[in-house]
């Protein structure tokens, strides 16, 4: 089997633990001044990446590690924690501010697929993780359409990977999928994309941060990989969801039920 | 819209009439009407018909048109006859063949396009399950359409809602591809009935794609309980639970005094208190019960976003300020390991 080069697409995301605000305008979340970090499935990427090269699981060994953001300035942040992480270099595909957010105009998920081919064309990548979806957007679309678009075999959702022993570029993947959980065997090249259970990403060590500001960072341009920001989807409005009012409390079990059949619920 | 000749044949035969304009705007909408057509894809299981997966027919019967469905799977004949009793279907399309059994997308997505292709629709929707998730972007990639998951809602044949950043905004979007991929919540359209229909079951085109991908097993949880996906009522535990022990022993008796199925937090399901295709949330399922009831919950936006939109929701915590008080219809604090056990023997003597 030939060394694994792992491509690894990061996300910038208001950070998971933030309530989102949508805009006075209705056009989108407020995104100015709001904690932002990496998507937490794709931080299950680059440690499940970073463990192949640990663990010597993959039969052939781990050649490259490369991790790829499309964003503003900004999204760099993410590229330098994932490498102090232990990805080896980082590609910044840069994108406006503004044209990069969830909902608001951002890129779609079918124009970061075919960005994310060009990469691996670029970087001869045999193998990409992604997360199986990011906590802004909730598509749950990139990975699946970028195997599409390469031709290669896809393991959605991913809760364990191993090579198959003796088996050359075999991968095994367990999925999680509606009411348990399901086993398939792919072949690299293939993509891959990660669920929450998959493994329990590392913090970074301060001397790993430091380590990190010295790995290669490209920047490139969505020309540079031949993709043009065309959006299919326009985003005619953002609204709160209704809101939910809570009814109070009651003092004791009685209660609870007389409350429940009030409301026609027993 | 119209081919030249066409669009030239009908001026000729309106002049005689009435002014051109007049017939072309006329002609306009039902003539649009006319050429939408979706097509939803079923899922199946070991030969029978996922009853829940109909629920892609009920949001393609709200876009208008013509609605046709999909199967695929060995010996598909009798779900296709199933499938075909829909009412308001006008053909189900079937592909017997065993290798999309399993629903691999790498074979079944190039098959969906051929029989895409084939029938020119322009609305193709899904259930936003773990079958469509994995296959519809690959779909959509392939007839390089931008797809739109989990929606809500239909505003119209170009327009939809859903929501986004964990239920805590809700986007409209107007799509402007001419074939629209659709991933639909389950827990927003109703499954449509099997009735009386008697939709034509016609053979699909199949290319027979290779599949770098082979199914090895898989391992499901069993239980005699109602499906969490579409269960009236839902009781669901935290980490307030302790243990699997005592997830066990205080929430399945309460699950079946209620007729309930179970449902878990994240907190839960990493400790090993509960299995992994119980939770509920942003990363498991997204539910709409009757009545939800969460027992030592503490309430995470990520946990909301899957329980929501539930119609009554019930709250039993020891701590007065957790956040799920602030959406619960009905809370009681205390500690669950009494007030449950209470509840369960009330709800049963009643």
């Amino acid at each position: 089997m030939s060394a694994l080069r792992i491509l690894v697409p990061v996300k910038r995301v208001i950070d998971y633990a933030v309530k989102p605000r949508v805009n006075k305008a209705q056009t989108g979340v407020e995104t100015a001044g709001v904690k932002h970090s990496m998507n937490p499935f794709d931080e299950l990427s680059v440690e499940e990446a970073v463990r192949m090269r640990e663990r010597k699981s993959a039969p052939g060994g781990v050649e490259d590690i490369c991790v790829i953001s499309a964003g503003p300035a900004k999204a760099q942040d993410v590229l330098r924690t994932a490498m102090a992480m232990g990805a080896d270099r980082g590609i910044h595909v840069e994108v406006k501010e503004g044209e990069a957010e969830a909902g608001t105009g951002g890129l779609e998920p079918l124009t970061v697929a075919k960005l994310l081919r060009a990469a691996v064309d670029r970087e001869r990548s045999n193998l990409v993780i992604l997360g199986k979806q990011s906590i802004d957007d909730d598509a749950a679309q990139t990975g699946q359409m970028l195997a599409g678009l390469l031709g290669w075999g896809q393991a959605t959702q991913a809760s364990a990977v191993r090579f198959v022993e003796g088996e050359g570029d075999k991968v095994e993947v367990t999925q999680e999928v509606d009411g348990g959980v399901a086993t398939v065997r792919s072949s690299l090249p293939m993509v891959i994309t990660t669920d929450l259970r998959l493994n329990e990403p590392r913090y970074a060590s301060l001397p790993n941060i430091m380590k990190a500001k010295k790995k290669p960072l490209v920047k490139l341009s969505l020309s540079d990989l031949g993709v043009a920001n065309e959006r299919r989807l326009k985003v005619v409005k953002v609204t709160e969801p209704a809101p939910r009012q809570g009814g109070g409390k009651v003092e004791d079990v009685d209660g609870l039920i007389g409350k429940l059949k009030e409301l026609g619920a027993l | 819209m119209f081919s030249t000749a066409r669009r030239t044949a009908l001026r000729g035969a309106g002049s005689l009439l009435r002014p051109t304009s007049t017939f072309a705007s006329s002609l306009g909408p039902s003539a649009l009407r006319r050429l939408l057509s979706s097509l939803a894809v079923l899922e199946q299981r070991d030969g029978k018909l996922n009853h829940g997966s109909l629920n892609a027919i009920t949001a393609a019967k709200k876009l208008g048109g013509t609605t046709h469905g999909f199967v695929a799977g060995g010996n598909i004949k009798p779900v296709a006859e199933e499938a075909a009793k829909v009412e308001g279907v006008g053909k189900i399309i079937a592909v017997d063949n065993a290798a999309y059994d399993k629903g691999l997308p790498e074979n079944y997505a190039p098959l969906l396009v051929e029989n895409i292709k084939k029938g020119g629709y322009t609305h193709i929707l899904v259930g936003h399950t773990a079958f469509g998730k994995s296959l519809f972007p690959r779909v959509a990639a392939l007839l390089d359409s931008q797809q739109i998951s989990d929606i809500t809602a239909i505003e119209n044949e170009n327009t939809f809602v859903r929501p986004i950043y964990a239920g805590n905004a809700i986007a409209t979007v107007e799509s402007s591809d001419s074939i629209k991929v659709i991933t639909i919540r389950g827990t927003a359209f109703a499954a449509a009935e099997v009735g009386s229909g008697s939709a034509a079951v016609e053979e699909g085109v199949d290319p027979k794609v290779e599949t770098p991908t082979e199914w090895v097993s898989e391992d499901l949880a069993k239980s005699d309980r109602p499906d969490l996906a579409t269960a009236g009522k839902v009781v669901s535990g935290g980490r307030g639970l302790k243990s699997k022990e005592e997830f066990d022993r205080i929430m399945l008796p309460l699950a079946d005094a209620l007729g309930a199925a179970v449902g878990a937090s994240r907190a839960a399901v990493d400790s090993g208190y509960a299995d992994n295709s119980l939770q509920v949330g942003q990363t498991g399922k997204v539910v709409a019960p009757q009545l939800y009831m969460a027992v030592g919950i503490s309430g995470a936006i990520q946990h909301l976003a899957g329980m929501k939109d539930s119609k009554v929701i019930a709250a039993i915590n020891k701590d007065a300020e957790a956040p799920i008080f602030q959406v619960a219809d009905v809370g009681l604090v205390g500690d669950l390991f009494e007030k449950v056990p209470e509840l369960t023997e009330k709800l049963k003597s009643s």
